[in-house]
C-alpha cells in the first residue's frame, strides 16, 4: 500500500516484483521476444514453401544440422510450423497479450492498488518465463523440437519412431506447456478475484470498461478450459513414458507391433479442442476489449450498445466451450455429433456479428482521432470481419469436409485470431505505452508500421484462401510432389513476398518500442483525453497506483462528447465543458447517467 | 556466425529507422488534425486496395480452383458452397465498405462534435434477429446436406473398399465377390500381408488388395478407412470427400463417382487448369501433366507427409469390373 514504504532493491523492483505494472511489462517484453522467434520462424518456412529447392544462406545460417546446403529438411519444416503455432498462440497471444494488459489494466481501471495476490501474480509470470525458456531450449535438442503440429495429435506426437521431433523435443514441449498452463491458471484466478473483489467505490459491474469485462470473462474461460489441456498433456506423458494406452491402439510402426491397445486418438482430439477452441477466444476477447476502449476514445463517442457488447462477450464465452467438435468433423466421430457442433458453432456468429455492427456504429458520426492505436483497432475490425465470415464455411460440417486442413483454414484463422489479436495487441501497446513507460511512442513510425502491416497481412492471407480452395493441404514441406499443385506455386511466391515485407515492418515497431522506452517524449497524464481510471494516476509509477485515496467512480467509462439535451438552455454544449468526462467526475444536477 | 550477422543487421536496421525519424524531427506523438485528414484518406485508399485485391484474386486465381464435383453427393456440396460464398461476399463487401467509408468520412476535424449515441434497442434487435434468421437458414440447409453426404448405409448395393494408410503410402482392399471385407488387425501383418488381413476369416480370402484405387462410375462406394501407425487423412478433393484414418478404429465415408477420369479430363474447367499447370511445368522443363484424380494425405503424419498419394481412376462399371477381375485375391497373394 502507498503508505507502507518498504525498501526496494533492484531484485524486488525489477526481477521478482509483485507490482502489477512491472509484471505487465515483464509479460510484454517476454511476449515480444517470443514473438520475434515465432515470426522469424514463419519467415523461414515461407521461404521453403515459395522456393522449395532454392538454397538460402539465411536457412543455412540458422538451421545448422537441420539443413543441407541451405535447403531445410522436411523434419525441421514441420518443427518450424509446430513451434511457430505454439509460440504465437500461447506465448505471444495468450501470455503476451492477456498477461500484459490484464495485469496492467485490471487494477488501474477498476481502481485497485494491485492484484488480489501480488505474490501469485509474480509466480505466474516466472512460471511463464520458465516455460518460455524450456520452449526455447527445446529448439536446440539434437533431434529437433516438437514437430507434430501445434495440436500435437497422438500417435504422431507419442511415438519417437514416428518422427524425430517426438522424442526429447516433444517431452520438453509437454513440460513447457504444463508449466505454462499452471502460470495461466494462476493469472486467470487472480484476474477473476481482483475484478470481483477489489473494485473501487462506485465501480459497479455495469460501469466496468469493456476491457475489464473482456479480461474478466477471458479469465473464466481460461480457468474452465486450460485444466483439460493439462490433463490431456499428462495422459499423453503417461502414454509416452509409462506405457499406458489412453490415446494409442493397434499400432504397427518400423516393422514392429506396439503393445498399445484400447486407446483412441479421437479422445485426445476432444480433450485438446476442449481447450483449443476456447483458446481462440482467450486470444481474441482481450483484443476485442482493447479495441472497444480505443475505438470509443478515439471516436470521441460512447461505445455503441455497451450492454449488448457485454452480453455478446458472455455469450461468446459460453458458446466457445461447446463448439470444440467443429475441429473434428472428419475425425471419424459420429456424424450426429457433427450436426450438434455445426449448430452451436454457427450460433457464435450471432454475438460476433453484433460486436462488428456495434463497432461500425461507434465510428459512425464520430470525430475520429487517427492515432496509431486507432488505426490498428480499425484494422482489427476489418480482419475480424474478413476472417470471421469464412468461419461460415468451416463451421458448417458439410462444407468443412473439403476445406478441412487446407490453406483455407490457415487463411481463416490467421485473419480472425492471428492478425486480429496481434492488431489488438499493437493497438494496446501504442495506447497504453505512456501508462507503462511514462513516455510516448512515435506516431509517424506507428503509421508506417500499420500501413505496411495492413497491406502485407491481406496480401498474405487473402490469396491464401484460393490455394486452400484449390485443395492444397497445410503442413506440406513442398508442393512439388503433386503436379496438380504446380499452378499454386506462383501464388505461394506472392504470399511469401508479402510475408517478408510484413515481417520486416515489425522491425519498425521494435525500433519504435525499445527506443521510445528510453528516448520517447515524456507523456502527459492523460494523453488521449480518456475517461478511464488509469489516466487519473500519476505518470511516474508508484506502488499502490494512487498517491492518496483511491478515487470513487460516478459514471460509466464512455461519456465522450456528452452534451445537454434539447430541453436545456445550453442544449448542444458539452455538459462538462470538454468532449470527455472522467469516470471520477460526479454527475451534475439534472445530468442523467447513460 | 552468419546467424549473428543477420541479428546484427536487424538491429542496425532498427537503429537506422529511428535515426531517420530523428533527423526528420518527427518526435510528435499524438494525431493532429492534419494526421486525421491524411490517415482518413489513407483508409479510403486502403479500401480501394482491399476491393482491388479481392477482385484481382477472383479474376486471377479462379482458374486454380477445383473443377465441379466428380461425385453425385458433391453436387449438393457445391450448391451449398456457392450460396454460402455469395452470402459471405455480400456481407464482406458491405461491412468493409462501411468500415473504410466511416474511417474516411468521420476523420477528426477540430471543433466538430461527435454524436453522443450510446444505445438503440431497435438497432440491436435488428442486427441480432437478421443474422439469427440467416444463420438458421444456412444451418438447416447445411445439416440436410451433411446428412446426405454422411449417409454410408448400404441400401443401394454399394461397393465396399478399404483404404489403408501408413507412413507414407496408401493401399486399398476391395471386398471381393462376397462384398464383405475380411477382418484385419495390425497384429496380423506378416510379409506380403501388409494390411494385416486375418486369413482365417472366410470373408478375407476373396478380398483384393491393390496399390491403385479404381472406382466404378455411377455406383455408390463405401470407403472403410484404417491406419497402421499414426493419424492420416484420406482427402479426395475432386469428390468433396475427406475422412481421417485413425489407428485402432475404422472410419467411413461414401460417395458415388459421377464422371470417369476421361470425362473429367474433357471438362472445361479441368482443361483450363491443366493448361495453367503445364505452362508452369514447361518453364521448369518438366513433363506434360495429364489430369488424374488423386487421394492425398491431409493430416500431418511425419517427414514425407507432403508426398503420400494414391492415384484414383474412375471407369465405366464394365471396365471397372474387368479391371477388378484381373487383380489377385488375398488368397492368391498370400499363397
Amino acid at each position: 500500500m502507498s503508505n507502507h514504504h518498504h525498501k526496494e532493491t533492484f531484485i524486488t523492483k525489477y526481477v521478482f516484483s509483485t507490482d502489477h505494472k512491472m509484471i505487465s511489462k515483464q509479460y510484454l517484453v517476454t511476449g515480444i521476444f517470443m514473438g520475434i522467434i515465432g515470426v522469424f520462424m514463419s519467415m523461414l518456412f515461407r521461404l521453403q514453401i515459395a522456393w522449395p529447392d532454392h538454397s538460402f544462406t539465411l536457412i543455412e545460417a540458422f538451421l545448422g544440422r537441420h539443413q543441407d546446403g541451405g535447403v531445410m529438411t522436411p523434419d525441421i519444416y514441420l518443427a518450424l510450423v509446430t513451434i511457430h503455432g505454439t509460440i504465437m498462440v500461447f506465448f505471444v497471444l495468450t501470455a503476451g497479450l492477456s498477461g500484459t494488459f490484464s495485469n496492467l489494466l485490471i487494477p488501474l481501471q477498476i481502481g485497485a492498488r494491485d492484484m488480489a495476490s501480488g505474490f501469485l501474480n509474480m509466480v505466474s509470470y516466472w512460471l511463464f518465463f520458465l516455460s518460455s525458456v524450456i520452449m526455447v531450449v527445446s529448439l536446440f535438442v539434437e533431434a529437433g523440437p516438437a514437430s507434430a503440429g501445434w495440436t500435437i495429435y497422438p500417435p504422431l506426437s507419442a511415438l519417437p519412431q514416428a518422427m524425430p521431433g517426438s522424442g526429447l523435443g516433444m517431452t520438453l514441449w509437454l513440460v513447457s506447456m504444463a508449466i505454462f498452463i499452471a502460470s495461466s491458471l494462476l493469472g486467470s484466478l487472480n484476474y477473476i478475484v481482483t475484478v470481483l473483489n477489489l473494485r473501487t467505490i462506485g465501480m459497479k459491474m455495469t460501469r466496468l470498461p469493456l476491457t475489464i469485462w473482456a479480461f474478466f470473462v477471458t479469465g473464466i474461460i481460461g480457468v474452465v478450459s486450460f485444466p483439460v489441456l493439462l490433463s490431456a498433456a499428462l495422459l499423453l506423458i503417461f502414454d509416452r513414458s509409462f506405457g499406458t494406452s489412453f490415446f494409442l491402439s493397434d499400432i504397427f510402426i518400423q516393422g514392429e507391433v506396439l503393445h498399445y491397445q484400447g486407446g483412441s486418438p479421437v479422445l485426445f482430439e476432444h480433450l485438446f479442442w476442449f481447450l483449443g477452441h476456447p483458446e481462440v477466444y482467450i486470444v481474441l476477447l482481450p483484443a476485442l476489449g482493447i479495441t472497444s476502449e480505443i475505438i470509443s476514445t478515439n471516436s470521441r463517442k460512447p461505445i455503441f450498445g455497451y450492454r449488448a457488447m457485454v452480453g455478446s462477450i458472455i455469450a461468446i464465452a459460453f458458446l466457445s466451450t461447446i463448439v470444440w467438435g467443429h475441429h473434428m468433423f472428419v475425425s471419424g466421430m459420429n456424424p450426429f455429433l457433427g450436426s450438434v457442433f455445426t449448430f452451436t458453432t454457427l450460433l457464435i456468429a450471432i454475438p460476433s456479428a453484433v460486436k462488428a455492427f456495434n463497432y461500425l456504429t461507434t465510428l459512425w458520426k464520430g470525430n475520429l482521432q487517427m492515432n496509431p492505436a486507432m488505426l490498428f483497432s480499425i484494422g482489427l475490425v476489418s480482419t475480424f470481419v474478413s476472417g470471421g465470415l469464412t468461419g461460415l464455411v468451416l463451421g458448417d460440417s458439410a462444407l468443412d469436409i473439403n476445406v478441412h486442413d487446407t490453406y483455407f483454414v490457415v487463411a481463416h484463422f490467421h485473419l480472425v485470431m492471428g492478425v486480429s489479436a496481434i492488431y489488438g495487441m499493437f493497438a494496446g501497446v501504442y495506447h497504453w505505452f505512456p501508462k507503462m513507460y511514462g513516455r510516448m511512442m512515435n506516431k509517424t513510425l506507428g503509421y508506417w508500421h500499420f500501413w505496411i502491416t495492413a497491406v502485407a497481412a491481406y496480401g498474405v492471407f487473402f490469396p491464401m484462401h484460393f490455394i486452400g480452395l484449390a485443395g492444397l493441404p497445410r503442413r506440406y514441406y513442398s508442393n512439388t510432389a503433386f503436379p496438380l499443385f504446380d499452378d499454386v506455386a506462383d501464388v505461394n511466391i506472392v504470399i511469401t513476398l508479402f510475408a517478408i515485407v510484413g515481417g520486416a515492418a515489425q522491425l519498425i515497431f521494435l525500433a519504435n518500442f525499445f527506443i521510445s522506452i528510453y528516448k520517447g517524449k515524456k507523456a502527459e497524464q492523460n494523453p488521449w483525453r480518456s475517461n478511464t481510471l488509469e489516466w487519473t494516476t500519476p505518470v511516474e509509477h508508484i506502488h499502490g497506483n494512487w498517491p492518496g485515496e483511491i478515487p470513487s467512480v460516478h459514471r460509466w467509462a464512455y461519456d465522450y462528447s456528452k452534451v445537454y439535451d434539447e430541453n436545456h438552455e445550453n442544449s448542444g454544449e458539452y455538459i462538462h465543458g470538454e468532449d470527455f468526462v472522467s469516470q471520477i467526475v460526479p454527475l451534475k444536477d439534472g445530468e442523467e447517467e447513460s | 556466425m552468419t546467424a549473428l550477422l543477420y541479428v546484427l543487421l536487424a538491429i542496425v536496421i532498427c537503429v537506422a529507422i529511428w535515426q531517420i525519424t530523428s533527423i526528420l524531427n518527427l518526435k510528435s506523438t499524438i494525431a493532429t488534425e492534419k494526421d486525421n485528414n491524411t490517415q482518413g484518406i489513407l483508409f479510403a485508399v486502403f479500401g480501394i486496395f482491399f476491393y482491388g485485391l479481392m477482385i484481382f484474386s477472383f479474376w486471377k486465381y479462379s482458374v486454380i480452383l477445383l473443377p465441379e464435383s466428380a461425385s453425385v453427393e458433391g453436387e449438393e456440396y457445391d450448391t451449398l458452397y456457392l450460396i454460402t460464398m455469395l452470402l459471405i461476399l455480400f456481407v464482406q463487401a458491405v461491412m468493409q465498405f462501411l468500415l473504410f467509408f466511416f474511417a474516411f468520412k468521420y476523420r477528426g476535424i477540430k471543433g466538430r462534435k461527435a454524436l453522443f449515441y450510446a444505445d438503440s434497442t431497435k438497432l440491436e434487435i435488428i442486427w441480432t434477429v437478421i443474422p439469427t434468421i440467416v444463420l438458421f437458414g444456412i444451418v438447416l440447409y447445411g445439416l440436410t446436406v451433411w446428412n446426405d453426404v454422411m449417409d454410408a448405409s448400404d441400401a443401394e448395393d454399394p461397393l465396399i473398399v478399404e483404404v489403408y494408410a501408413k507412413q507414407f503410402q496408401w493401399e486399398a482392399r476391395y471386398a471381393g465377390a462376397d462384398n464383405e471385407l475380411g477382418l484385419a488387425n495390425v497384429r496380423k501383418i506378416k510379409g506380403i500381408n501388409t494390411m494385416g488381413v486375418d486369413m482365417t476369416d472366410k470373408n478375407a480370402l476373396d478380398d483384393i488388395p491393390t496399390r491403385e484405387l479404381h472406382l466404378p462410375k455411377g455406383r455408390k462406394v463405401i470407403f472403410k478407412f484404417r491406419s497402421q501407425d499414426v493419424l492420416h487423412s484420406a482427402y479426395m478433393p475432386h469428390f468433396r470427400a475427406q475422412m481421417n484414418c485413425v489407428p485402432g478404429m475404422v472410419t467411413q465415408f461414401a460417395f458415388t463417382p459421377k464422371f470417369t477420369t476421361e470425362e473429367m479430363r474433357a471438362n472445361e474447367k479441368t482443361i483450363a487448369k491443366v493448361e495453367g499447370i503445364n505452362k508452369v511445368r514447361a518453364e521448369k522443363g518438366e513433363d506434360e501433366y495429364e489430369f488424374d484424380y488423386i487421394l492425398l494425405c491431409n493430416k500431418i503424419c511425419g517427414s514425407s507427409h507432403y508426398n503420400m498419394q494414391m492415384k484414383i481412376v474412375v471407369q465405366e462399371e464394365a471396365q471397372f469390373n474387368s479391371w477388378l477381375a484381373d487383380q489377385k485375391t488375398m488368397a492368391q497373394v498370400v499363397q
